[in-house]
């Protein structure tokens, strides 16, 4: 590549000054992973610690964008510095994506004020696993570098973007009359993260029916261990994000939660579910990778084509290359 | 069915075809013998019923269609300053001509005064600029505007417009009532394809159903909206969607103005529609035939229309603009021709035909010539005009039209579904959930990958690409418009009484507010005191917001 | 270019006119060629269109014109583009005459894409651009 870089350092404090471009070059390398992504990782860690976390999901079409959009407006002038990461999905055939959410988000943003918002798209790029190691890297670096609250939002439809926005400190489930939502997203296993429901297009009929079904599934107290816990229900809050409507009652609601989170003690414990979350992905992810090693090394492949032969059981090969897999020795180094 | 017979003596015992034969026969016909090129006589119909005239029009709106007058043959062009479009009016009348055709530049389509950051290198390219009621009236200069019929071609903004015509007529003695014309005013195929919206759907409803209560009450000559398919189908949609978005958006203002007050009778006849014709010869035919028959049927059983104008489907057809290519332009000529063709065999009421340089830039005059002279052809020398209907009841060509209507209704259906029982609701609906740009563009991709794969041949792009001569006469627009027309609005704003000015925006404000107020009368009192287009825009989207677009691709 | 070959681009519509046909099927040409599309749509302004390319850290910037406004708007571009000291290369693509194909090569548009240029050479023509950077 001929196009002038910058040693990630020097990116880093270019990004912790301010300059986008920086932070955007920043968020590539998070993205793409590996040994760029760990240097920011632990460049960004005694920095970060500072941002609410807030995932926000919900059903294509339930007006997500529209609603951030109006958020990141009102933290903007409040004087926040509201950051987005917005995850879209990618084709699963060719890789490629179309990122389309910034067109209602952008409206947050005051070119008159050097932009307080900073919006990042990312695509899923085919393989969930990458996401759970980009996105908590991403949120770290948006935090690190003075972004607060750091908003991720997601379709709520694969387990991962559920996982992603379950590990936030607030995690603000949307849903729209008559889409079946409410089923939806238990199916989904969205209503056992959310911390927060919001009903919007509250306008339209039938959103009072949702509010029903959400509060009737609430009762029955296995959706939620938090309300045994420690008393907390998530509540409801009806907003039209197009019209307006609710979207300062949202935001009452998600820092009343950070508020409950600080009261009763809790958020460290979000936090720790978060770190947990990471690490176990980033060894996940490790352990995948080690896998592939090993069934593309020499043994490896010999192992494969006996099992592919019939010559041996396939778990007769698991064995012989998991076996090689946990005794380091120079193949798999 | 009745065999064709060279005289209505054959069908002396049909009842449909003497009543529509004692119509025909009571009209005035076009001076000219109905017969062949060879001197064969021809008859005016041939076929089976329902006749034209006769519900539910399938045949045509009239008894005589173009047996009385052709159809209208409307240019529509222009550019640079009002007073470049007048002295081109003035050309027209002095013609012969009797209707005006009003385009204007991209600035004042999208509410923007010339003066806007949005309108640098865009100020009288593609149109006529009008910041003020100062440039009405150069527009219209020395021009009788109780005798002539103007066409004005906006949406957005099109109630401040409207008020800008009112207020110069007005200076002239012309009163509302003796104003005659037609304006767009389709905002709904804003949002669904041509993008040239303002405000959210619905206080833009709330406008137009303002300029149909107004028009209603005060400008019986007046055509307050031309529901257009025209801009659906340039952005991609097939035939049947191109026909059943326009549709349910004719629907949906019925039901928009009769929730307003407004009777069916009394505006509906007024309505008017604008389609486009494609290439693909007979889908077209089937798409207007089929148009006529369904708006017969909605209005007269769905909304409970009597008066017999209600239910006519009367359409002005332009060419496919996205049809002509940029390569070996010249056989875009034989492509008009045919989409021309198509137009006069469907039944349209008027028609522009496309000039084959258009792919690049402005036609040049003489392209426009070109354009002019097809339609021309078609009326004189093919004899399609001689005949009503000559395709009706070719199997190929009624079944198109069945099947046009069949896509159509369960398009109308899906709506009326999504809008719990509500044309108007399911099209709000659609707009907001993405329903018909997504649909819109499917079938763009759909085709592009089609020509793309070599399935579809397009003649020059993709397939017998010799010939090209890449030679290109291409209509530029220089700075200049733009220069004139920023000076002309700095004058006329030092020259304006600013406290009045802001005194009557505010009023536009207020009527906003009130959902049970008119806009039309405060408009055309600010217009009055020269405050601008955009000035009056922006009044009122400090109350009804702005719209922006969910990406849907 | 990030290293694993993917493509992130920006599309856009500058100023106000409308046309979107022909900058959504683009999109999906680009999205089917394996490329990560940042779609602006309608509407954007030079400011607009930079502050994306910044966040969003994008290959090129994929600008659709039909309005006869491109001599005007894609040199605007360019020159925003350098302003904001970014590198990023801006494509042009629309109703096009070809005797302007020169003077916006020379005023620092990467490539430009007339009418009829199919899927290939489109996604080829990103492609080219975004590695002559």
């Amino acid at each position: 590549m001929a196009r002038a870089t910058r040693p990630i350092p020097e990116l880093y404090e270019a990004a912790r000054a301010g300059e986008r471009r920086a932070l955007g070059r920043l968020l590539t390398k998070v993205e793409r992973g590996g040994a760029e992504a760990d240097q920011i990782s632990e460049l960004a860690h005694p920095d970060a610690g500072n941002a609410h976390i807030v995932g926000i999901t919900g059903a294509p079409g339930a007006g997500k964008s529209t609603l951030v959009s109006r958020l990141v407006t009102d933290l903007v002038a409040a004087g926040r510095r509201p950051a987005v990461l917005a995850v879209d999905p990618s084709s699963p055939l060719t890789g490629g994506a179309i990122l389309g959410d910034r067109i209602r988000i952008d409206e947050g943003n005051d070119p008159g004020e050097g932009r307080r918002s900073f919006i990042r798209s990312m695509a899923t790029r085919g393989h969930s696993g990458g996401l759970a190691l980009a996105v908590p890297l991403a949120v770290r670096l948006f935090d690190a570098v003075g972004y607060d609250p750091v908003i991720i939002e997601t379709v709520g439809v694969g387990q991962v973007e559920v996982d992603v926005v379950g590990a936030a400190d607030t995690a603000v489930v949307v849903m729209t009359p008559g889409m079946g939502d409410a089923v939806q997203a238990n199916k989904a296993g969205l209503l056992e993260v959310a911390d927060l429901f919001v009903v919007n297009k509250a306008d339209r009929p039938g959103a009072d029916d949702v509010r029903r079904d959400l509060s009737l599934m609430l009762d029955l107290s296995h959706m939620t261990g938090q309300e045994s816990d420690t008393g907390y229900r998530p509540p409801i809050v009806m907003a039209s994000a197009l019209n307006g409507d609710g979207h300062g009652d949202v935001w009452t609601a998600v820092d009343a939660h950070l508020a409950h989170l600080d009261d009763t003690d809790t958020r460290s414990a979000r936090r720790r579910h978060r770190i947990r979350t990471e690490v176990r992905a980033r060894l996940l992810q490790a352990m995948s990778d080690a896998a592939d090693h090993e069934m593309s090394s020499p043994s490896g492949t010999e192992w494969l084509s006996k099992a592919e032969r019939a010559e041996i059981a396939p778990t007769h090969a698991t064995d012989q290359l998991l076996e090689q897999l946990l005794q380091p020795t120079e193949e798999t180094s | 069915m009745t065999a064709p017979t060279s005289s209505d003596s054959g069908r002396p015992d049909n009842p449909e075809y003497a009543a529509w034969r004692e119509r025909y026969d009571e009209a005035n016909l076009r001076d000219k013998p109905f017969e062949t090129m060879s001197g064969v006589p021809v008859e005016p119909i041939y076929g089976d019923g329902p006749y034209p005239g006769e519900y539910p029009y399938t045949r045509g709106v009239y008894p005589t269609m173009y047996r009385s007058r052709l159809w209208t043959m409307r240019m529509f062009a222009g550019f640079g300053t009002a007073e470049d479009t007048n002295a081109r009016f003035k050309d027209i009348l002095r013609n012969g001509g009797t209707g005006l055709s009003t385009a204007f530049d991209m600035p004042t389509l999208m509410g923007r005064d010339s003066d806007s950051p949005w309108a640098l290198g865009e100020v009288g390219h593609c149109g006529v600029a009008v910041d003020t009621l100062a440039d009405m009236r150069d527009l219209f200069a020395d021009i009788d505007l109780s005798a002539v019929s103007t066409s004005m071609t906006i949406n957005g903004p099109a109630a401040v417009i409207l008020a800008m015509y009112i207020a110069v007529a007005e200076e002239n003695g012309v009163t509302p009532d003796q104003l005659a014309g037609t304006i767009q005013a389709d905002i709904f195929k804003e949002y669904q394809a041509q993008k040239e919206y303002i405000y959210p759907p619905r206080p833009s409803v709330r406008i137009i159903t303002d300029m149909i209560r107004y028009t209603t009450a005060e400008m019986p000559r007046w055509h307050p909206l031309s529901i257009s398919g025209y801009h659906i189908r340039e952005a991609g949609s097939t035939a049947a969607q191109e026909l059943a978005f326009t549709l349910a958006n004719g629907f949906a203002y019925v039901e928009a103005a009769t929730a307003a007050g407004v009777d069916v009778d009394e505006f509906a006849g007024r309505l008017s529609f604008f389609f486009n014709s494609h290439s693909d010869f007979f889908e077209e035919i089937g798409k207007f035939r089929a148009a006529r028959r369904i708006w017969a049927r909605w209005m007269k059983e769905r909304y409970g229309a009597k008066a017999e104008r209600s239910m006519l489907c009367r359409f002005h057809t332009q060419t496919a603009g996205v049809s002509l290519t940029a390569q070996q332009p010249e056989i875009n000529i034989a492509r008009v021709a045919i989409q021309a063709l198509a137009g006069a065999l469907g039944g349209t009421q008027s028609l522009h035909t496309d000039s084959y340089d258009e792919a690049l830039a402005l036609p040049t005059e003489k392209a426009a010539r070109i354009a002019l002279r097809t339609q021309q052809i078609v009326a004189h020398e093919t004899g399609a005009a001689d005949v009503i209907d000559p395709l009706g009841g070719a199997p190929y060509v009624e079944w198109m039209t069945d099947e046009m209507e069949r896509q159509a209704e369960a398009i109308f259906a899906h709506l009326d579904d999504i809008g719990n029982g509500s044309i108007l609701e399911g099209v709000y609906a659609g707009i907001d959930n993405g329903y018909f740009v997504g649909e819109i563009a499917d079938a763009a991709y759909r085709f592009e990958r089609e020509v793309n794969a070599g399935h579809r041949i397009i003649v020059g792009v993709n397939d017998f690409t010799d010939g090209d001569d890449g030679e290109q006469h291409i209509l530029r627009i220089g700075p200049e418009a733009e220069e004139y027309q920023r000076k002309r609005l700095a004058d006329v704003k030092q020259a304006r009484d600013d406290a009045a000015v802001a005194a009557s925006l505010a009023a536009v404000t207020t009527a906003a507010e009130d959902p049970e107020a008119n806009l039309m009368p405060p408009i055309i009192e600010a217009v009055k005191t020269y405050a601008t287009l955009e000035e009056v825009v922006m009044a009122m989207e400090k109350v009804f917001g702005t719209y922006v677009e969910k990406a849907v691709l | 270019m990030s290293q694993d070959g993917q493509i992130r681009i920006i599309l856009a519509k500058l100023g106000l006119d409308g046309h979107d046909r022909g900058i959504k099927v683009v999109a999906r040409i680009l999205r089917d060629a394996g490329m990560e599309v940042i779609y602006l749509g309608l509407r954007q302004t030079t400011d607009s269109i930079i502050a994306a390319a910044e966040q969003e850290d994008a290959d090129a910037i994929g600008l659709s014109m039909h309005n006869a406004s491109h001599m005007t708007l894609a040199p605007a571009m360019v020159k925003a583009v350098a302003e904001a000291e970014l590198d990023t290369p801006v494509i042009v693509g629309g109703i096009i005459p070809d005797e302007d194909l020169q003077p916006l090569r020379d005023a620092g548009v990467a490539v430009v894409l007339g009418p009829g240029a199919s899927a290939e050479e489109v996604a080829q023509a990103v492609r080219d651009a975004v590695a002559s950077v």
